[in-house]
């Protein structure tokens, strides 16, 4: 059996596992001045990613949002009814929605598509040896295939997020109209009375956070991908799991600061 | 063709690995201006891992490689792009990008470094794809070309900037002999028509008699080069027997079998 480490070498070996991922965040954020070359940007990629990482998505995230705003409502039902307020379970499904899951699953959602593609991709082009065709080439590998990636998912993932949001009230208003004989139209303006715009993009705010995370996450396994069988598979597991954990400790950290401004 | 006596390539002490893993030690050799030279050795002893520190994408454990008298190896970031730039370099498999086509990939090192306009870029594409017998295949993608034509689509896409000096690296595994055949001669006249130096990984014994200037020999267990020169000269006179071996077809096959090239001299 191994000899227990003692604090030092432990110390050591975790800091030797974050120099991996600090030196590729360093390098990312050296790429990211060259933003303002619109060379770089590679729209056409932007694009494709885009539709992959957006359009692509929608479907399963409106399914997602909504399922989980009637789980809620119905759940907050059977507690708010021991107090006889069942009205508040607007307020309730509401404000977790906006604030909370909707960014959060469609966060999730994110991972398991575009993390998990992210580094499948980047992994076989490493096992191709395309990240060192790039490199002699003059292209920064960094810059070619992780800026792309994050464009589009800083742009898909808050819209998303409003898409989510939505089908997310949507559900908690179908058992509120069919469960709880609440007529639409008060269900709406109760919704609209008891949330404030500021829930509303404070939450949206978190899905950016989470798409430099998930996007950052995927990237890193994908160049990090051993040249054997197993690689790239491991690589998209690695993503998923790395992402999922990044994702809600990032949302912790989020929920903490919010805390300090009274939201 | 002869080859000129200025030295294109300098390699001098150098130790290649990854990290602890010391996989060759000790390498001293120079390439010259229009030379054809060839790296053998066994498989996995670290040929790729060499070929990819003289170009530029790994650092060396100790020693150092200069390109045309300039070290690859401490040369800042535009430096080094400035060396890689005169670099084309074909991978084992070809290494082309999957989500472009082929004229698309050949364009690509042309978008990176020179200013040309669109039409000069086409124009230019179309010139090489011919000059590696692909042309009308620029639109295919990757997926769709066969090894051979992929391996051509790649020298295709190192030769877009006419490069002084060519990598290969196993230009020939995983073809039919008559295909691997068809690549030597490209590679031939890759040297006739541009004078350019050419350094090749290679295990086939015709390739490096149909090329090669010089060769040079490395070994997984000696961790160093066991023998250097000109390959018929080796053959026949080279001391080590299992270097001889190695250059017989029969030889190699009633000889090698793992047996460590040291113990047997
Ligand atoms: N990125 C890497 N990280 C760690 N070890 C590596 C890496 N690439 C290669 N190796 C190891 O280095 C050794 C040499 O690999 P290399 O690809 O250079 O061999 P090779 O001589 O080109 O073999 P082949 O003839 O099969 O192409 C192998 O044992 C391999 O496992
Ligand atoms: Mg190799």
């Amino acid at each position: 059996m191994a000899e227990p480490a003692s604090a030092g070498t432990w110390m050591q070996s975790f800091l030797a596992a974050l120099a991996g991922p600090v030196i590729f965040i360093g390098r990312v954020a050296s790429i990211v001045p060259l933003m303002r070359q619109r060379k770089q940007l590679r729209l056409r990629e932007t694009a494709y990613y885009l539709d992959l990482c957006g359009a692509k998505s929608l479907p399963i995230v409106l399914a997602i949002c909504f399922l989980m705003g009637l789980v809620m409502a119905v759940n907050g039902e059977i507690q708010l009814s021991k107090v006889g307020q069942e009205i508040f379970v607007v307020d309730l499904v509401g404000f977790a929605v906006l604030k909370e899951f909707g960014p959060l699953m469609v966060a999730l959602i994110a991972t398991g598509r575009a993390g998990s593609a992210f580094a499948a991709e980047i992994g076989t082009m490493k096992v191709d040896e395309e990240i060192s065709a790039l490199a002699t080439m003059g292209i920064r590998p960094e810059a070619y295939l992780v800026l792309p990636k994050l464009l589009a998912m800083l742009l898909a993932l808050p819209v998303l997020t409003v898409f989510g949001d939505a089908a997310g009230i949507l559900g908690g208003m179908v058992i509120g109209v069919t469960s709880m004989d609440i007529p639409i139209a008060a269900y709406w303006s109760r919704t609209v009375e008891s949330l404030d715009y500021m829930t509303f993009l404070l939450g949206a705010a978190k899905s950016f956070a989470f798409a430099v995370v998930i996007t950052l996450a995927g990237c890193y396994y994908g160049f990090v991908t051993r040249a054997d069988a197993q690689g790239v598979g491991r690589a998209a597991t690695s993503a998923v799991v790395a992402s999922i954990f990044l994702v809600v400790i990032v949302d912790v950290i989020i929920t903490i600061l919010y805390s300090f401004i009274g939201y | 063709m002869e080859s000129g006596e200025k030295t294109e390539i300098l390699v001098e002490d150098l130790s290649i690995g990854y990290g602890s893993n010391v996989l060759m030690e000790h390498l001293n050799f120079e390439v010259k201006s229009g030379e054809i030279f060839c790296i053998m050795g066994g498989s996995g002893c670290g040929k790729s891992t060499l070929l990819k520190h003289i170009i530029g994408l790994y650092l060396p454990l100790r020693g150092d490689i200069l390109i045309e008298g300039e070290s690859i190896v401490t040369a800042d970031e535009s430096r080094k792009r400035a060396i890689m730039r005169r670099f084309g370099v074909t991978y084992q498999g070809g290494a082309l990008f999957g989500s472009m086509t082929v004229a698309e990939n050949v364009a690509l090192p042309l978008q990176e470094y020179t200013d040309l306009s669109r039409d000069e870029i086409a124009k230019r594409v179309e010139e090489k794809l011919k000059l590696v017998d692909l042309s009308g295949f620029g639109d295919y993608m990757p997926s769709e070309l066969s090894g051979g034509m992929r391996k051509r689509a790649g020298l295709a896409r190192a030769m877009a900037l006419d490069p002084r000096l060519l990598f290969f690296d196993e230009p020939s595994a995983g073809l039919d002999p008559i295909t691997s055949a068809d690549l030597d001669r490209l590679i031939l006249r890759m040297r006739e028509r541009f004078g350019s130096t050419i350094v090749v990984v290679t295990h086939e014994l015709d390739s490096v008699f149909t090329i090669a200037d010089r060769v040079i020999m490395m070994d997984k267990k000696a961790r160093t080069i066991v023998a250097s020169g000109d390959p018929v000269e080796l053959r026949d006179h080279c001391p080590n027997r299992l270097v001889r071996a190695f250059l017989t077809r029969d030889g190699l096959k009633r000889e090698m079998r793992d047996v460590d090239v040291r113990e047997v001299e």
